[in-house]
Parts: C-alpha cells; sequence; structure tokens
C-alpha cells in the first residue's frame, strides 16, 4: 500500500482553496494547450515546472541530455519553446531513479523576487500519535539534511488540529522563523491555519512547503507545493481520488493492488511470495542474507484465494529479471492446504519456467506438503526459512 | 503466568456477527476464551451462535455482562468508532484487529486514551493477544502456543507466528504473546509491553520483533538498557527494504533516512540486546543465554 502523492500544480490549487498564497499559474498537459497556458501568466519573464512525483526537478538532466526540470525564461516564447522541450521528455533527478520520469505535465508560473527562503511542513509525529509542525529558516534544502547537519535550525510544535493551531503555537514558530512583525505575523497565521485545516480534512499524510519565501515586496507564499495522502482515508475523498495520476504508479503494482496484494517491484532476481507484511520484509532479508538479490516485495494476505495466489504468480512472473521463486507461508489460521491448491492452480494457469521452492508451515501443512508432492510439479520443498532461502539461492546463483 | 488477560478475562465481540470476526471468535471460544457477549448496533436480542446474548451498545454488555476487555472485527471506517465506544464503556482492554483504520481517525482514539487512562488499546493492524492455555483473543493460531514463561512482542503478525512457533518446537511456552500491529499511530508500544513483562513475575524472558519505520524499538531498547534484567532477544525486519516505500504495513516505511533497520539493529545491539540475523534464529538467539 502506497501513499498517494499529486502534482505540484494540484497541491497548489487545494493551498488556494485553503487560502495559502501561491503564485499565479497554469498547467498544460499537451502541446496543444500550452500557448493557452502561457497566455494565463502576466507579460515578460516566467517560470516552467516539469511536473513528476519526485523532488530534485532543478538539477535534474533529461534523457536526451536537455538540462533543468525547472527553468526561468525571460518571454512567453522562449517558455513555450522550453515547455516544448520538458513535455514528453523524461526527467532524471536523484528521486526518480536512472530510469526518471515521463514528464506528462508542465506548470507556468510567474517569477517572483525572493527575499527569504523558508520551510513548513505538517506531517504526522508517530511517537505522540499527534500531528507536528516542522519549521526552518533553511529553506529550498532538504529538511533531512538540516535535521543531520544543523538541528538546531529547526522548531516543531506538535497541534490539536481538531481544536486549531493555538495563538502561542502561531508566536513559537514565528518567532523561530524571524516572521513576528505585526503585518508579517498576520499572514504567518493565516498560513498556518489553512495548512492545519488542509492537513485535517483531506487526510494527508505530508504537506510541505519548501520553499516558503517573504517576496522582496513583503508576501508570505508557496513556492512549491508537496502533498501526500492517506491512502487508508481515500474513501471517504472522491475528489482526492480524481487527482490520482495512475502513470506516476508501477502498471505491475497497479495489477497486483486490484487483486488484493501489496506488491513492490525491487531489483534483484528472486520473487517472493509471502503471508503477511513482516514475514514477506523477512523473507527478502533472508534471501539477501544468504547471498541471493530479492525482486520484489509480495504479500497475499491472510485471507488469500487460488485466485489471488494465481495472479501473484502471473505479476511476479511477468518482471523478466526473476529467474527463481520463493514462496513461504505460515498458514495460521489459513490452511496450507489452500495455499498448495493455489500453487498447483497457478502452475496450471501460468507457465512457471523457473525454479520454485516452497516453504509451507503451520496449519495443515502435511496435507498441503503431500498436495505439491502428488502435483508432479517440479517444486523444491524446504523445511523453515533458512533451508528455503538457501535452496533458491543455490537455484538461482548468488549475486555479485 | 501473564499480562493483560488471563482464563478470567470476560471478553465482548465487536462486529463479531459479521463472517470473519464470527469465525475467529469462535475461534477463541472454542481455545477456552470467556466470551461473554457481542455488540452489533440494530441486532441487540439477539443470540449469537446460540451461545451469548447480542447487544446494541458495549455500555450494556458491561452493565449485564461485566465485560472487560473487548476484540473488534468491524471494517475501517467505523472502526475507530468503535474503539472509543469502548473506552467509554470504561473496557480496560481494547483489541482492534481492523486493518486499513485512517491515520486521522486513529488521531482521534490517541487523544481519547490520553484522557481515559484506565484504558488500553492493542492493534489496530493486529493479531491480537494470546495467553496460551487461558486466553486467546483475535486471530492468533493456539496450536502453535504452549504455556510458559517467554513474553513475545511483534508488531508483525505472521513473524510473532514464527516466533512462537519456534519456541514451542524447542520447548519452550510463551507467558502472553502481543500482536501491537504495523500501524503508525497505535494503542500499545512495544515500550509499554517491555514494561509490562518486566514487571510480571512469571515471564522470565522476552522476544521483541520490530521493522522499519518510527523510532518505538529504539525506546524500547533505551529502557531496556536501564531498567530490564530479564534476557531479551530481538529481530528486525526489513533490512532490504527500499527507502520511502510502505512495505505492506502502514507503518512500515523509511523516511527521510529515519526508521532504518541498520539504525534499530544498533540501538538495540548497543542496549546489549541479541538480535537474531535472520528470521528463522529468533528463538535460537534468545535460547544462546536463557535456557
Amino acid at each position: 500500500m502506497e501513499l498517494m502523492n499529486i502534482h505540484e500544480y494540484q497541491a497548489k490549487d487545494l493551498f488556494s482553496q485553503y487560502g495559502i498564497s501561491v503564485l499565479r499559474g497554469a498547467a498544460a498537459h499537451e502541446a496543444g494547450e500550452l500557448e493557452k497556458a502561457v497566455a494565463q501568466m502576466p507579460d515578460g519573464r516566467v517560470v516552467v515546472k516539469a511536473q513528476i512525483h519526485a523532488g530534485g526537478r532543478g538539477k535534474g538532466t533529461f534523457t536526451d541530455g536537455y538540462k533543468g526540470g525547472v527553468k526561468l525564461c525571460e518571454s512567453h516564447a522562449e517558455a513555450l519553446e522550453v515547455a516544448k522541450r520538458m513535455l514528453g521528455n523524461t526527467l532524471v533527478t536523484k528521486q526518480t531513479g536512472p530510469a526518471g520520469k515521463m514528464v506528462r505535465t508542465v506548470y507556468f508560473n510567474e517569477p517572483c523576487a525572493i527575499a527569504k527562503e523558508y520551510y513548513l511542513a505538517v506531517t504526522l509525529d508517530r511517537g505522540c500519535g499527534r500531528p507536528v509542525v516542522i519549521a526552518s529558516t533553511e529553506g529550498g534544502m532538504e529538511i533531512e539534511k538540516v535535521a543531520a547537519e544543523t538541528p538546531e535550525k529547526i522548531v516543531k510544535v506538535n497541534i490539536d488540529p481538531a481544536f486549531g493551531v493555538a495563538p502561542y503555537e502561531k508566536r513559537i514558530l514565528a518567532y523561530a522563523l524571524g516572521l513576528s512583525e505585526k503585518a508579517m505575523f498576520a499572514q504567518f497565521s493565516r498560513l498556518i491555519d489553512g495548512l492545519a485545516k488542509l492537513y485535517w480534512e483531506k487526510d494527508c499524510s505530508l504537506v510541505e512547503i519548501n520553499p516558503l519565501i517573504v517576496s522582496q515586496d513583503g508576501r508570505l507564499i508557496a513556492l512549491d507545493a508537496k502533498i501526500g495522502f492517506d491512502d487508508n482515508a481515500l474513501f471517504r475523498h472522491p475528489e482526492i481520488t480524481a487527482l490520482r495520476d495512475l502513470s506516476e504508479e508501477d502498471p505491475k503494482e497497479i495489477d497486483a493492488s486490484s487483486f488484493g496484494l501489496n506488491y513492490i517491484v525491487l531489483d534483484g532476481n528472486i520473487a517472493c511470495l509471502v503471508n503477511g507484511a513482516g514475514l514477506a520484509m523477512a523473507t527478502m532479508d533472508i534471501i539477501k542474507h544468504y547471498g541471493g538479490s530479492p525482486a520484489n516485495f509480495l504479500d497475499v494476505g491472510g485471507g488469500a484465494t487460488t485466485e489471488a495466489v494465481t495472479n501473484a504468480f502471473r505479476i511476479i512472473l511477468s518482471d523478466k529479471h526473476v529467474k527463481g521463486i520463493l514462496v513461504n507461508i505460515f498458514g495460521g489460521i489459513m490452511s496450507c492446504k489452500t495455499i498448495a491448491d493455489g500453487i498447483v492452480g497457478a502452475a496450471n494457469n501460468v507457465h512457471i519456467s523457473v525454479p520454485l521452492v516452497v516453504r509451507l508451515e503451520g496449519n495443515a501443512v502435511a496435507e498441503g506438503k503431500k498436495t505439491l508432492a502428488e502435483s508432479g510439479l517440479p517444486i523444491v520443498s524446504a523445511d523453515g526459512m533458512a533451508d528455503a532461502a538457501q535452496k533458491i539461492v543455490a537455484l538461482v546463483g548468488k549475486c555479485a | 503466568m501473564s499480562i493483560l488477560i488471563d482464563k478470567n478475562t470476560r471478553v465482548v465481540g465487536q462486529g463479531i456477527t459479521g463472517k470473519a470476526g464470527t469465525k475467529h471468535a469462535l475461534n477463541n471460544i472454542a481455545y477456552g476464551t470467556k466470551y461473554v457477549a457481542a455488540v452489533t448496533p440494530g441486532k441487540g436480542g439477539a443470540k449469537f451462535e446460540d451461545k451469548l446474548p447480542v447487544f446494541n451498545t458495549v455500555r450494556e454488555a458491561v452493565d449485564k455482562e461485566g465485560a472487560e476487555a473487548s476484540v473488534i472485527f468491524v471494517p475501517p471506517p467505523f472502526a475507530a468508532d468503535s474503539i472509543m465506544e469502548s473506552i467509554e464503556a470504561g473496557i480496560r482492554l481494547i483489541v482492534c484487529i481492523t486493518e486499513g483504520i485512517p491515520v486521522r481517525d486513529m488521531i482521534e482514539v490517541k487523544d481519547c486514551l490520553r484522557s481515559h487512562p484506565g484504558s488500553r488499546l492493542i492493534g489496530p493492524n493486529c493479531p491480537g493477544i494470546m495467553t496460551p492455555g487461558q486466553c486467546n483473543i483475535g486471530i492468533m493460531p493456539g496450536y502453535i502456543a504452549k504455556p510458559g514463561k517467554v513474553g513475545v512482542v511483534s508488531r508483525s503478525g505472521t513473524l510473532t507466528y514464527e516466533a512462537m512457533y519456534q519456541l514451542t518446537q524447542r520447548g519452550y511456552g510463551q507467558s502472553t504473546c502481543i500482536g501491537i500491529g504495523g500501524d503508525p499511530v497505535n494503542g500499545t508500544s512495544h515500550l509499554d509491553a517491555i514494561k509490562m513483562f518486566n514487571e510480571d513475575p512469571d515471564t522470565e524472558a522476552i522476544i521483541m520483533i520490530g521493522e522499519i519505520g518510527g523510532d518505538a524499538e529504539e525506546k524500547a531498547a533505551a529502557y531496556i538498557k536501564q531498567y530490564v534484567k530479564k534476557p531479551v532477544a530481538a529481530f528486525i525486519a526489513g533490512r532490504t527494504a527500499p527507502p520511502g516505500r510502505r512495505m505492506g504495513h502502514a507503518g512500515a516505511i523509511v523516511s527521510g533516512g529515519s526508521g532504518t533497520a541498520s539504525g534499530k539493529i544498533a540501538a538495540l545491539e548497543a542496549a546489549g540486546i541479541a538480535v537474531a540475523p535472520t528470521p528463522s534464529q529468533i528463538a535460537e538467539t534468545l535460547l544462546k543465554f536463557y535456557k
């Protein structure tokens, strides 16, 4: 299960709805929309921003060698040219991985003269189970880097958003940031109210403004916007679900989620099929421990059916890097017989062309093992996780 | 021989008239757990499987049947409300099995728990709690357990089973096993469970199973270093998990470089806790210095 993220232009629309100041902007999703979008900007200089779900865009490079996913252009004409170079091109940043992400939307912004930059975010504080506002004078920097190198430059305040942000909580933040002067504090106060309300009402997991800026004419503006949502709460937000961009997600992962499978692609060659998230992680770990490399995380859940197991096999085999499969099941309430039937059913429906090691333990394990043995399938049976991991690594070969 | 529950614990099931809830409640009852009532709004007055009275509210189950613990099999959109209903009714131990409760709802539950210190929540998104041979509340398979003196606490259901089964196969039983759940906001932490095991005269040794995300394991390690003299062994899942991805459990995510398996393992080892190198060596790691 993944956090749902949205694009900057969508996040800024939400900011506007919650009274958080943003610069004027217009998005275009195809070449034919570019002229109309750029025409909505004031005359003169325009900023062009590639829209992908990853940070580090400004310093990124496109796969055709073109540099920079955020560009300040001197004219509308130049902005149009730059936008055409970006649209449909693939941007690689330090967060996208080497494959990069295709830019399917560009966002035009009016430029702004910056006096000072800050960092401001609301997220969950797991330690106390409450939201926390995180602020820093080090705007535009990665907050993790600031936290590691100059933690004294970060201020945190736990809030109760159902109640609202108290004036004293705003003062703690405003004094720490140097935004306490009367007119500026009034702007800051409205901003924090909007941010906390957005976080709470839309079930966000993160609302981040980096950088938040004070412009040279004294306005407090969200220059960038990043919002993640709690997947478990999307059932009560159809308007947020509609913002989902499936092209940003791995098609195999989308496929798996439609069968209730928790599947995450990794870069190894031993596929895993496991029940339970903790056991699935531990299975990846033990493959690595014995010198192999896991191709995926896959939790089939506690109530997996033959159909789900069949589809799980189909999906892991669609990954061309897979050279072997490890099935690791601890049947708690679920019977190992059910799982074994699922495996045999799957093998009959999907051609399994790579070595398959199966470890069954728990409820009805003898019947499960019998089913597998009598199936005539080339399945290697294992006793315990260590045995299973060693067997599949031996069959596939260690990774360099 | 246990913490939190024993053979006399009187349990009310919320949402056990549904299909999954019925199956697990019947398993629990067959194990010997003392269920005294079911609560399903709108079905008050009926009988659950010809055995238990069904009430419309938890308050009635407390007043009429003396329920002191509750187990929740209510769907995610309504589960937090069910937890708070139990808290309001004065239930001292609430076990919420439900997976997929919105974080915002759990933030509200956590606030409610803070103002009602007499109630403890286990979970959500957990397998439950079991005192082998006496009481099993939730979805843990009874046959892998054995009465004994090792306390087990874990964020993961199936890894709890691995540890219990490894112990049982080697002839070592468990005092109480607690699955605290895989969500980022939960009721009972590793630290809470460790404190209870430490104070329980019948728990001689402890197994703690953690995973990536948050810093609950680190907090428990700091406490163990200072206060716990009983043998403690641990396992942390997710050494190979890529950062920024949620590994099945909502709370299992490495974000911003924090919550890594290596950081947790280092904190545990610095506290003098033996960390199992692989999930198949959890019991073995403990039994090296606990006989």
